[in-house]
């Protein structure tokens, strides 16, 4: 009974926090403002490397190569907005809005609570990608058929690799509990490292040898590559990781996702209890 | 009584005192947090190296790695405008500073003026930096046979680029979650039209947009200084390339004119945003 109790109390917190991360993303402005918003920045983002790669190559888009940027770039949101969106919730609740006591002296599980913004994020950032890839598939050629997909790869890539994500997230959160004026930096140190390690832009096999054994250790490098393969896109263009199976890589996802949630998870409840702590639940220093 | 000693200094003086204090802080701030350094040399290099291995996995021609490092170094002062002028007004309401200023007896362009010097000299460390690094890092060479021309472009899209830092400050100073939301929207589309990681004239290629309308988008980016600014030190620094979008002068001249209109509009909509914020009770309002 108190099983059941805890699981319904942890849903309910998880529910109302998504909910309350998709307003606070989406009520500052109209509908039709909040979709242009939605709509303008993965689009850009995109055509920032559709006009790099096109000056150079002259106008072509029908490549292998030109399908493999596109599609990891549009697949990297989730990267960005999911990690850094995690992260920042902590600097938002604490100094910002100062609301970070109230949800822990509430009865909802803090760790259910960054759960459930996680939820909104990854909402958010699908429909850009949704938005980016119809976008390349109706402007740019990008053959994407979704007869042409494999689903049962596709779904379960997904599942591992948003779970690689928050845990990503979840362990940089744990430190942003303790830290005030790094969390910025430190965000966005991981992710420009995830996006030129990776093989988002590029081949990783283009990098120095230093750095494709480097990039070989991260998982978000084999959650793109199978992005790619379960779509049919860009399959083949990266000799670094040709030689490497489906199969494999997919175990590679999977050890490595398991080991990392584990890390994670610790980091996370060890910032929350040595915030605790050190009282820096309400700490506000004004940045 | 002590305020019968007290002389009033001139209202240039205070002024003048006012941008010194304002642009102190941002200044200091760089050597009270050394790892900010780190950060802000570090993490625009993470994305310039992205960007020049994908021209080198296209082949591209050699001057583009040196575009995309000028362009990941100037970066810097985009950012700087978008979240530490205009945003900055916002967070100033946020943390209560804003009341202050308004009651303080100086110019308001003095505040905004303040917090442009200390941000230009922060990123003027961090671009320097991101060029240094970036030519060792990927053996760029850069020439630089018309310097003066170099310095004014430079000065002219900094003054240009700050004045309409200091018009999207007031615009900002009404706005709450909205400032954060639009920094965001003035991110990526204007690395795009602005030409951050290939010149501008790529617009005008037969496979993009062709010649008539890629003149137009660059001519309508060019509203943004930082477009015709980073052309300009481009050209300058890869002379011969042929990829610029105007003849040098001209994107002097237009940034000079830039320049001028920039400082009259922050000046007006500042005074209107803040009649308009009087009247509507909107400056003190936190948490929106």
């Amino acid at each position: 009974m108190a099983i059941k109790e805890s699981i319904q109390s942890n849903f309910q917190t998880m529910k109302w926090s998504a909910w309350l991360g998709w307003q606070m993303e989406s009520n500052w402005t109209n509908p039709f403002k909040f979709l242009v918003y939605t709509i303008a920045r993965p689009i850009a983002s995109s055509l920032i490397l559709v006009v790099m790669y096109l000056i150079i190559t002259g106008g072509i888009t029908y490549t292998d190569q030109f399908h493999y940027i596109y599609v990891s770039n549009a697949f990297f949101m989730y990267v960005f907005w999911v990690l850094f969106g995690i992260t920042w919730v902590i600097h938002d609740d604490r100094e910002h809005f100062q609301t970070m006591k109230y949800i822990y002296i509430s009865p909802s599980n803090y760790f259910s609570y960054m759960i459930g913004r996680s939820i909104s994020k990854i909402i958010i950032t699908t429909f850009s990608i949704f938005i980016t890839l119809g976008f390349g598939v109706l402007f740019l050629d990008i053959p994407l058929s979704l007869t042409a997909v494999n689903w049962p790869l596709f779904l379960l890539v997904m599942v591992i690799g948003l779970l690689s994500l928050i845990s990503f997230g979840l362990a940089l959160a744990g430190v942003s509990f303790l830290t005030a004026k790094h969390s910025g930096g430190v965000n966005e140190s991981i992710a420009g490292i995830f996006y030129l390690f990776c093989g988002v832009v590029f081949p990783v096999h283009i990098l120095p040898v230093w750095a494709v054994v480097f990039s070989k250790i991260l998982p978000i490098t084999y959650w793109l590559e199978l992005v790619r393969r379960s779509l049919n896109l860009g399959v083949g263009v990266d000799t670094a990781l040709a030689g490497t199976s489906t199969e494999t890589s997919l175990i590679i996802l999977c050890v490595s996702t398991i080991i990392f949630t584990i890390i994670a998870f610790s980091i996370f409840f060890l910032g929350d209890h040595l915030a605790r702590k050190k009282g820096l639940i309400d700490m506000t220093t004004a940045y | 009584m002590i305020f019968d000693d007290y002389e009033k200094p001139s209202w240039l003086m205070m002024n003048l005192r006012a941008v010194l204090g304002r642009a102190y802080p941002r200044v200091i701030g760089v050597n009270r947090e050394p790892s900010w350094l780190f950060f802000e040399t570090f993490l625009p290099l993470l994305t310039v190296a992205a960007y020049v291995y994908l021209y080198k996995a296209l082949d591209a021609p050699s001057q583009y790695i040196g575009y995309v490092i000028v362009g990941g170094a100037m970066t810097a002062y985009w950012m700087n405008v978008l979240w530490h002028m205009a945003a900055q007004i916002f967070w100033e309401k946020e943390i209560g500073n804003l009341e202050l200023y308004m009651i303080a007896p100086i110019s308001r362009m003095a505040i905004l003026g303040g917090m442009a010097l200390g941000g230009m000299f922060t990123c003027t460390v961090r671009a320097v930096s991101t060029i240094l690094v970036g030519v060792l890092l990927f053996n760029v060479t850069l020439s630089l046979p018309n310097p003066l021309m170099f310095i004014g472009i430079f000065i002219f899209t900094m003054i240009a680029l700050y004045g309409m830092g200091m018009m999207f400050a007031s615009l900002y100073m009404l706005w709450g979650r909205q400032a954060v939301h639009m920094s965001n929207l003035m991110t990526e589309p204007i690395y795009l039209v602005s030409g951050f990681w290939f010149p501008i004239k790529a617009f005008q290629a037969d496979g993009i947009l062709g010649a008539s309308k890629g003149f137009w988008l660059g001519a309508a980016a060019s509203l943004v200084p930082i477009t015709l600014g980073l052309d300009g030190m481009r050209q300058c620094l890869f002379p011969g390339t042929n990829d610029g979008f105007l003849p040098l002068w001209v994107e002097l001249i237009a940034l000079m004119i830039l320049s001028v209109i920039f400082m009259i509009l922050a000046k007006l909509t500042l005074d209107y945003m803040e009649k308009l914020g009087k009247q509507e009770g909107r400056l003190t309002l936190r948490w929106q």
